[in-house]
C-alpha cells in the first residue's frame, strides 16, 4: 500500500485523532469522580490545618464534619447573608465551601455585589475564624487559609498553597519555617485600625518595634511570591473588616 | 530457549546493550546533551525528580513500543506529527492517572508532567530508534534511554537538595550532623537553574575524563 498517498494520509490522520480522543476521553470520564474528591479532600484538609487539625484525604471529610460547624457568607457591608450549619441553611443558600473565591474577587475588582466564605471551627471548646485566601503568585494562583481566634484578630494558624511556584524558592511558602512565624500575630493594630499582615523582605525585624507584630519574614529568591502572600492577605482579609468592626 | 535458533533471545548481548548504553556512553542527558530543560527545572528537590523520572520511563517505554508497532503503518510526511499524538496522549494519561492515585506527587509536578510532550529525549528516540527497530529493542532502548535520564537527574537533584536546602527527600540531614552549629549556611546559588547546568556540566566533565572514546578531536 502507498503509504505516502494524500488519501491514505487524510484517513490515519482522522483515524488515529479519533481512537485518541476516546482512550483520553473514557480515562478523563472514568477518573473524574476520584480526582474531584481528591480535590474536595485536599480542600477541606487545607481549611482544618489552619487551625492545627491533622488529616490524612482519608479522614478529611469525617474530621471536616466534626469540627466545622457552620459556613458564613459575609456582604461587603459586613452582614452574614448565608449560614450553613449541621447539614441545613439556616439563612441564604449558599455554602462557604462551595463558593468559588476567584469570581467573588472578579466581582470586587469590578465594583460589584460580592460575598466572601468563613468557616466556623469548634474544637476543644475554642472557636476559630477561617477564612480562604486567594491571589497570584508568580507562575500561577496561590491561596489558603487563615484561623483568627475568637477575638477576630490573632493568627491562630496560616496555610498556604500554590500551582507552580519555583521549588525551593516561592514554593516554600507552603512549609512551616514560613508559616510558623504567622501564629500570634495580629491583623488590627492597638487603635483597632486594620493592617494585615505583612511579609517583610530582610525580617519582621526591619519593621519599627510596634508594627513587628503585624510581619513575618519573606523568603530570599521568592521576592515576588512573598509580594503576592503580602497582597493576597490583604485583599482577603479586607472584606470581613466590615463585619468585624460590627461585631466587636 | 528452543526458540534461540531461529529467534534472537530477549536478553542477547545487543539487546543488553540497548539498555546499559543509555545509562553510561550513550546518556541521553551528558551525551546526546538533549532532555536538558526539565533537567534543570525538576532537580532543585529529589522527590520530583524521581516521579518525573519515572514518569518519563512510562512515555517513552510504552511510546516507543506505539511507535514501533505503527512503524510500517505511519506516512512519512506526517511521522512527526503522529509521534507527538502518540507522546501527548501518553503524557496527558500519566497525568489524569497521577492527579486521581497519586494527587499529592501529582501537584508537586505541576506543570513538568506536561512538558515531558517537549522532552527532546523521547521525540529523539522514536525519531532514531523505534521507527526502524522491532517492539522489544524498542521497549528496551526506551526503558535504557529513560534510566539514563533518570540517573542524571537523581545525581543533580541530590547535590542541589544536599547543598542548596541541607536535607535528603526532605530528611534534614545538615541539621542532624550540627553542621549548622559550626556556622555552615545552605547555599542559596545551589536552587537556582544555573546551578543545576553547572552540576550537569561537572558530571560531563567528570564522564569525559573517565572515558577518552567519548573525547572528539
Amino acid at each position: 500500500m502507498n503509504t505516502n498517498s494524500n488519501t491514505y494520509i487524510f484517513i490515519y490522520a482522522s483515524v488515529m485523532v479519533i481512537i485518541i480522543a476516546a482512550v483520553l476521553s473514557t480515562a478523563a470520564t472514568l477518573l473524574k469522580d476520584k480526582q474531584l474528591q481528591n480535590v474536595k479532600n485536599e480542600k477541606m484538609q487545607a481549611i482544618l490545618a489552619s487551625a492545627n487539625i491533622e488529616s490524612t484525604p482519608e479522614t478529611a471529610e469525617t474530621l471536616y464534619n466534626m469540627y466545622i460547624v457552620e459556613e458564613w457568607l459575609i456582604n461587603p457591608t459586613g452582614e452574614v447573608t448565608d449560614l450553613y450549619k449541621a447539614g441545613a441553611f439556616e439563612k441564604g443558600s449558599g455554602r462557604a465551601f462551595y463558593l468559588n473565591l476567584k469570581t467573588e474577587l472578579y466581582k470586587k475588582t469590578k465594583d460589584e455585589d460580592f460575598q466572601s466564605p468563613l468557616f466556623v471551627c469548634k474544637v476543644e471548646g475554642e472557636t476559630y475564624y477561617i477564612i480562604p485566601l486567594l491571589g497570584k503568585g508568580l507562575w500561577g494562583p496561590v491561596w489558603g487559609n487563615v484561623a483568627l481566634k475568637e477575638d477576630f484578630n490573632t493568627i491562630k494558624g496560616v496555610v498556604f498553597d500554590h500551582k507552580g511556584e519555583t521549588p525551593g524558592l516561592g514554593a516554600e511558602i507552603i512549609y512551616p519555617i514560613f508559616t510558623d512565624p504567622f501564629v500570634g500575630k495580629t491583623i488590627f493594630d492597638k487603635d483597632g485600625t486594620f493592617t494585615s499582615i505583612k511579609v517583610v523582605k530582610g525580617g519582621a525585624i526591619k519593621l519599627p518595634t510596634d508594627q513587628q507584630i503585624h510581619g513575618v519574614d519573606a523568603i530570599s529568591g521568592g521576592t515576588i511570591t512573598s509580594n503576592s502572600v503580602n497582597d493576597m492577605l490583604f485583599d482577603c482579609l479586607e472584606n470581613y473588616v466590615p463585619y468585624i468592626k460590627s461585631n466587636k | 530457549m528452543s526458540e534461540q535458533g531461529q529467534k534472537e533471545s530477549m536478553f542477547s548481548a545487543k539487546n543488553i546493550k540497548l539498555l546499559t548504553d543509555p545509562i553510561g556512553k550513550n546518556n541521553p542527558i551528558t551525551v546526546q546533551v538533549l532532555g536538558i530543560c526539565s533537567a534543570l527545572a525538576v532537580t532543585a528537590k529529589l522527590e520530583p525528580a524521581i516521579v518525573m523520572s519515572i514518569s518519563v520511563m512510562f512515555v517513552l517505554g510504552a511510546g516507543n513500543v506505539i511507535i514501533s508497532l505503527l512503524r510500517n503503518t505511519i506516512p512519512q510526511r506526517i511521522r512527526i506529527i503522529v509521534q507527538l499524538v502518540v507522546i501527548a496522549a501518553l503524557v496527558i494519561l500519566v497525568d489524569q492517572v497521577l492527579k486521581a492515585y497519586a494527587y499529592d506527587v501529582s501537584k508537586q509536578l505541576s506543570v513538568f508532567v506536561g512538558l515531558i510532550i517537549t522532552n527532546c529525549i523521547i521525540m529523539g528516540r522514536f525519531e532514531a530508534f523505534s521507527m526502524a527497530n522491532k517492539p522489544w529493542p524498542s521497549f528496551l532502548d526506551g526503558i535504557g534511554n529513560s534510566i539514563g535520564y533518570g540517573f542524571i537527574l537523581v545525581i543533580v537533584a541530590f547535590f542541589r537538595e544536599l547543598f542548596g536546602s541541607g536535607t535528603i527527600l526532605g530528611w534534614e540531614v545538615f541539621k542532624t550532623i550540627g553542621l549548622y552549629e559550626i556556622g555552615y549556611v545552605n547555599n542559596g546559588f545551589m536552587i537556582l537553574p544555573p546551578m543545576a547546568l553547572i552540576t550537569v556540566g561537572i558530571i560531563i566533565w567528570v564522564q569525559r575524563s573517565r572515558n577518552p572514546e567519548l573525547i572528539k578531536d
